[in-house]
């Protein structure tokens, strides 16, 4: 910092400036224009978080559909009539195994990706900033602006194929049942990888040296303290990681919408937040979308839970 | 070592190549798919897929609507969240811990979750679909953005407030005067790390608007992508041309900044 402090007032005791601790000033705190500054920003998170979340559950809970505003219509309480709706909808069930199928190709490639290209950056290396710029570029661009171009790389007679020739699948990738989720979760671990590379790399600054200097005494080679001291160390960023993976990959909506064509082929590549948004707003219902929306929330809770269990084992 | 270098070049080849592609692809005249077409071939090229977006979703309306909805996103964080993030760093008040959980609470929130009910409560009882308005009030605030204001204002040393506190300055204008001008390269990581998220969303923006003047490029670009593509003379040059259009504004601020970028990458890393 560029100011220095004065010592006179660095000897100064705290209570002598901020101390008048009268029982009016413990009540409010003793900045109550605190309250004030922060104000506007707690109003904005009852409005757009806390109240819309409350919302949700009513609406998922009642008969709720769209009407004219001011109308007076009557909404009843439906209990889990909703809910049974969405889990005998085929469609949904569908939409949930997808992102499972999601999860399980995009988390554990993000996590090896992201934290060996990470290690590799993380030595003294040439170009390092133009390395982290090229790895986080993708991050930073518009999904619709990516999506363009990788439709036109994956098309059947796009560069992909051409370049893999007689190999290239038939149907193509994007069209082909068997290969358009898998397709979608590629793109988005290319998209997601430079911060979770860059979130990696802040936790490596945080692993001791004097670790691997003890792992190469006891003759362990590179790949050895890779595995012993690196990957331990970096565990905490590991939760992170994982956590951050599958709430993206269960709010997935732009990639199935745009680069599979509303979820295709034949919904083998819809999301639950597709199917919430052609359920909820397409077709009018948005009753049975608060209860996928609900539905999804409560999914990625329980993933967390058994994601710290197998991941963030140490506490 | 010797594997290191070669891999992160073919790590950076995979993330650049789809942009190249862009560029070129944005270019040709004709689309050309084969591994020769990767190459600009000086017969190919042609500026006229760019007047072919701009006619059909008009760049300059929806590039200025894309800047209506991102600069009020940055305002509001900039005034807003700048008071609160110096508030939960700096004053002691009642509920200030109270706050600070609600606001890491809330990033675990899926936002989609909410898609169902903000969208009833903005376009529904409030009618505020189709205005600018309606697509900046739920970002209105950027959390990720006030937690780093927080960070910023906590490291500053504690005895300057208590300086300028005996020569008697109100809390304010301590902010204004003291805090603020210290902080300056926090509040650039502020505007750009806010700047990406309203620039790029699709889902809310998508959802009410409806009219296509007040449709933010990422919307139109995509409306264009699922609907009037097919019927063009060469679409894939055509949506390619309005994606660098689209993705040129976010990828030159991060390029010139990308040092601001990284630090906010590594704080809200951190934030857990």
């Amino acid at each position: 910092m560029t100011v220095t402090s004065n010592p006179v007032i660095r000897e100064t005791p705290r209570q002598g400036i901020s101390g008048r601790r009268t029982w009016f000033g413990r009540v409010i705190g003793e900045q109550p224009i605190g309250g004030a500054l922060v104000a506007p920003y707690v109003v904005f998170l009852l409005a757009v978080f806390a109240y819309p979340l409350g919302f949700a559950v009513y609406i998922s809970f009642h008969d709720y559909f769209f009407a004219a505003p001011g109308a007076i219509v009557e909404r009843p309480f439906v209990a889990f009539d909703n809910y049974v709706a969405v889990l005998s909808d085929a469609a949904v069930r569908r939409a949930f195994g997808n992102v499972l199928v999601f999860l399980l190709i995009n988390g554990p490639l993000t996590v090896v990706l992201s934290l060996v290209l990470a290690n590799a950056l993380n030595a003294a290396i040439r170009w390092r900033t133009f390395f982290r710029v090229s790895y986080y570029v993708p991050y930073v661009t518009a999904s619709v602006a990516v999506v363009g171009v990788w439709l036109f790389l994956f098309n059947s007679d796009g560069l992909v194929n051409a370049v893999l020739g007689p190999v290239a699948p038939d149907p193509s990738w994007l069209v082909n049942s068997k290969l358009a989720m898998p397709t979608v979760a590629i793109y988005v671990t290319w998209k997601q990888l430079g911060f979770f590379i860059l979130l990696y790399l802040a936790a490596l600054q945080n692993v001791s040296r004097d670790l691997y200097e003890a792992a190469a005494m006891d003759g362990a080679g590179r790949f050895q303290s890779f595995w012993n001291v690196t990957v331990p160390g970096v565990r905490p960023a590991t939760t992170l990681v994982v956590l951050l993976a599958t709430v993206t990959g269960a709010n997935l909506f732009t990639e199935p919408y745009l680069l599979t064509g509303g979820g295709g082929p034949d919904g083998a590549s819809a999301s639950p937040v597709l199917i919430m948004y052609q359920r909820g707003i397409e077709q009018g219902n948005p009753d049975v979308g608060a209860a996928i929306g609900i539905l999804l929330v409560i999914g990625v809770l329980i993933l967390a839970l058994i994601e710290r269990r197998f991941v963030g084992r140490e506490d | 070592m010797r594997w290191r270098f070669p891999a992160l070049l073919a790590g950076a080849f995979v993330f650049l190549f789809p942009f190249y592609y862009m560029l070129i692809g944005s270019l040709q005249a004709e689309p050309d798919p084969s591994v020769g077409g990767a190459f600009p071939a000086p017969g190919n090229l042609t500026g006229e897929n760019y007047a072919e977006i701009d006619a059909a979703i008009n760049l300059g309306r929806t590039l200025l609507n894309s800047g209506v909805f991102t600069g009020g996103v940055i305002l509001g964080t900039m005034v807003f969240g700048v008071l609160a993030g110096y508030a939960l760093a700096r004053l002691r008040f009642r509920g200030r811990g109270l706050v600070f959980s609600l606001m890491l609470l809330i990033q675990v929130i899926p936002f989609q979750l909410l898609t169902i009910p903000l969208y009833v409560l903005v376009v529904r009882s409030y009618g505020l679909a189709d205005s600018y308005l309606g697509m900046i009030v739920p970002f209105a605030i950027n959390s990720t953005a006030v937690f780093v204001f927080r960070q910023y204002f906590l490291q500053l040393p504690g005895e300057l407030f208590d300086a300028a506190r005996i020569d008697g300055a109100s809390e304010l204008s301590i902010l204004w005067r003291v805090a603020i001008p210290l902080v300056r390269p926090a509040l650039l990581t502020g505007v750009l790390l806010t700047f990406i998220g309203p620039w790029n969303e699709f889902l809310w923006p998508f959802l009410i608007t409806k009219n296509q003047e007040l449709q933010p490029l990422a919307v139109a670009l995509s409306n264009y992508l699922t609907t009037v593509s097919a019927r063009a003379a060469n679409p894939f040059g055509a949506v390619l041309a309005g994606a660098c259009v689209l993705a040129a504004p976010a990828v030159g601020l991060f390029v010139v900044f990308q040092r601001q970028f990284i630090s906010q990458g590594l704080e809200s890393g951190l934030k857990g």
